[in-house]
């Protein structure tokens, strides 16, 4: 089963898209190193991961069909 | 002229609503606001602040209205342009409900201000437009328990949530995004655009959050980071829990704050401490030389090509003891935890050792360093 990416913010700008299909993970740290192969520019780029909607700053095991987030921070008002 | 006026009347169509009434409409007229920024995000929330009847509304800004302010911040008049925007504020917003105390404050807030400023008010919109400003007003809100309701916008997207109350842990800005983006991480409003309609949807959910705080009802975005996107119409909210990183980099009490250079958060960092890749890969032949990767254990990539110890940021001071080299080298992702790190580590050692934070972070010495 594929795992779900939603990229929120100007981080479309680097995967072109506002959601992905990854392949399947065991967790965060690896879903991580998938990413940041596919979109160097990913790795230079500011964001927190939600799994399931949930924030998580450590590596966070992924199970099927779990729906990951990045989301960067905004500064503008 | 405005005459006395009947306030039953004014509020009545809010005073009706089921759990609001007359309490409610209460205990806004005796609330105070403050809302930081007057632009696309203040220009939405202030209007129906002013109109429920909060009883003080504070502004705080120290720009002058500009033409390529005004497709979103829609308090002003094209006839405006140069003129300071909290005054116009205040005479637009004192005109729509003359009872409401309005406190415009034409100056920056800083960290010598902040805490001056804030104190009088029972609650706090950041509004404003960077990524310093935004780390300052949240740990003054922390610094003196202060509930913050937070947003920003980018292009076609906003983020609200509400900081710093006895609910859901009482998260801040840091337990989400522990510390400021270096200069490159993240474009600013300036390059990367705004819907001029979005900081007026964000803003008026900030009023909501706040009408909703101060009168007690509903369900408050209190541990919960909303994302608003305003081209696929759709709301995504996260859970936020506290997080240790970020409690460790909030300044400890109101002498740290006032001593905080939040103009220069991405570079805060005495000179000679940074050291570029080259340098990094001489010190790296010294002796008496230990490496400090200050990343989380999951974090990655993993660096095999010199040896390293991994000691996470928020778990350094813990760990000094483990330090006995005489020269140490630290490095991050990005080169800004690492300098955070140096900070500390050049605080507790002084003189004793020679400490130094890889610049632009593993990231860039990959870059220099491929085979």
């Amino acid at each position: 089963m594929e795992t779900t990416v939603l990229i929120f913010g100007q981080l479309t700008d680097i995967t072109g898209a506002a959601m992905l299909e990854c392949m399947a993970v065991p967790d965060t740290d690896a879903l991580q190193q998938q990413l940041h192969q596919k979109y160097p520019g990913l790795a230079a780029a500011k964001y927190v991961i939600a799994v399931d909607k949930i924030i998580c700053h450590q590596n966070t095991v992924l199970r099927a069909g779990s729906t990951v987030a990045l989301l960067p921070p905004f500064s503008g008002g | 002229m405005y005459r006395f006026e009947d306030m039953d009347e004014r509020y009545h169509r809010q005073v009706i609503l089921k759990n609001f009434g007359s309490a409610g409409q209460q205990k806004l007229l005796q609330a105070k606001v403050l809302v930081v920024g007057a632009g696309g995000l203040g220009c939405a929330a202030l209007p129906y602040l002013v109109a429920a009847g909060v009883g003080t509304v504070g502004i705080v800004d120290d720009d002058v209205v500009s033409l390529n302010n005004l497709h979103r911040q829609t308090l002003y008049a094209t006839a405006d342009i140069g003129l300071p925007k909290v005054f116009r504020a205040k005479q637009k917003l004192q005109a729509l409900n003359p009872g409401v105390q309005i406190q415009a404050y034409h100056e920056r807030l800083t960290v010598h201000n902040a805490l001056s400023i804030i104190e009088g008010y029972d609650i706090v919109i950041d509004g404003t437009d960077n990524f310093a400003s935004r780390y300052m007003i949240n740990d003054a809100c922390v610094v003196l328990n202060k509930p913050l309701v937070y947003a920003a916008v980018s292009q076609f997207e906003g983020q609200v949530a509400l900081f710093n109350v006895p609910v859901n842990g009482g998260c801040n800005y840091r337990d989400i995004f522990p510390q400021p983006p270096a200069e490159d991480e993240v474009q600013n409003c300036a390059e990367a655009g705004v819907l001029g309609v979005l900081p007026g949807i964000i803003g008026t959910m900030q009023a909501a959050e706040v009408i909703k705080w101060l009168t007690g009802i509903g369900s408050t975005l209190a541990g919960r980071l909303l994302t608003y996107n305003a081209l696929q119409q759709s709301l995504f909210e996260i859970h936020v829990s506290p997080n240790d990183t970020g409690r460790m980099l909030m300044p400890a009490d109101a002498t740290a704050f006032m001593a905080t250079k939040y103009e220069q958060l991405c570079g805060t960092v005495p000179d000679g401490i940074e050291i570029d890749s080259r340098r990094f890969n001489r010190r790296l032949q010294e002796s008496n030389t230990i490496v400090i990767d200050v990343r989380e254990f999951h974090e990655v990539p993993l660096v095999q090509q010199f040896k390293n110890i991994k000691v996470p940021l928020p778990q350094l001071r813990d760990k000094l003891d483990t330090i006995n080299a005489g020269t140490i080298l630290l490095f991050c992702q990005s080169g800004k935890r690492s300098a955070q790190a140096a900070k500390v580590l050049t605080e507790v050692f002084g003189a004793n050792k020679k400490v130094y934070s890889l610049k632009g972070g593993i990231v860039q010495w990959l870059k220099e360093n491929q085979q």
